[in-house]
């Protein structure tokens, strides 16, 4: 019987430093308007929640590598890293 | 010339295309919904300008997996012509049919302008009814239209002459002052290296018609014609 695992998955998107970030200069200025003159670097990027079912962390991991790779970021502009927890609830699926 | 004109959901350039192609130049023209995948009929597939898919995650990122998208990918690998214009543009990159990348404009202002543009190279289809260095006016109308690559790859796009349209001033000259968006290298348009897929930003299908108030684009669609006519 194979035990399927689920996991869920917490994907950070974020722009490599080689490409310029208009949008993070711009709430710069909008937290320096606020009194924030300390803040610096300001850098926006995207996070992603979703839930995998996987027979092992490594097979999950594996897969996220992919979906990431293809679909979830850019490599030519966007870097990606995520974190992996096991959920409670195991699957039993086929035999 | 078969022409086939991609529609995804959200496309919006999609029918401006088609007035071009079907009813200024009296081609045989197709819309071709993103879930269809026959492209046998197809000469030149363009894909429009819009926001496929909401735009969602990235510009064009959800359109490069739809079964149109994988048909096009293998019509580019023929050798045949495929052009993406604005948001066909950013799908044709994530789709990995031309380098780099299209991200948001440097003053995060949605441009909707015309503006001067260099021919840099002549001897394509896309540009072989204009003069080399001419200077030509096209309407932008795009949020994300700031080309960036790595340098080695700007360089290599250099070097191979990939660069067809850059954004100038009406003297023919670049510098931040001409450049809209902030796109590196003032890039407005590539191809790809055998020179038969092209992205650009400006909308060609939008100075076509002499009622609009324009026709620098016309020559484009005039240039495919007759490159077309040449090979059938």
């Amino acid at each position: 019987m194979t035990v399927t695992q689920n996991y869920q998955a917490q994907i950070y998107v974020t722009l490599r430093p080689s490409v310029l970030d208009p949008a993070g200069t711009a709430v710069k200025s909008g937290l320096s308007h606020m009194g924030y003159n300390n803040v610096e670097q300001i850098r926006i990027g995207k996070y992603v929640e979703l839930t995998i079912a996987a027979d092992s962390e490594d097979a999950a991991r594996q897969q996220l590598d992919q979906i990431c790779d293809q679909l979830l970021a850019n490599p030519v502009i966007e870097n990606y890293r995520f974190d992996l927890q096991k959920l409670s609830t195991p699957l039993n699926v086929g035999s | 010339m078969n022409v086939g004109v991609v529609v995804f959901p959200g496309s919006n350039c999609d029918r401006d295309v088609v007035w071009v192609t079907q009813g200024l130049l009296n081609q045989p023209t197709r819309m071709i919904w993103h879930e269809d995948s026959d492209l046998s009929d197809i000469d030149v597939v363009i894909v429009p300008g819009g926001f496929s898919y909401g735009d969602y995650l990235r510009c064009g990122a959800i359109a490069r997996f739809s079964p149109v998208m994988q048909a096009t990918i293998k019509h580019a690998e023929q050798g045949k012509l495929v052009l993406g214009i604005c948001n066909g543009f950013q799908v044709l990159t994530e789709a990995g049919l031309l380098p780099g990348a299209l991200v948001r404009n440097r003053d995060l202002h949605f441009v909707c302008d015309r503006v001067p543009l260099k021919v840099e190279r002549t001897d394509l289809p896309w540009t072989n009814y204009y003069r080399t260095e001419e200077v030509i006016t096209l309407p932008i109308a795009h949020g994300e239209g700031s080309y960036y690559a790595d340098a080695n790859t700007l360089k290599s796009l250099e070097e191979n002459g990939q660069v067809l349209f850059r954004y100038c001033n009406a003297e023919g000259k670049s510098d931040q002052s001409s450049n809209p968006n902030g796109s590196l290298n003032h890039i407005a348009g590539i191809c790809n290296r055998q020179g038969n897929v092209l992205g650009m930003m400006p909308h060609p299908e939008r100075a076509s018609d002499p009622s609009l108030g324009g026709v620098d684009g016309m020559r484009l669609f005039e240039g495919m014609l007759g490159a077309i006519a040449a090979i059938l």
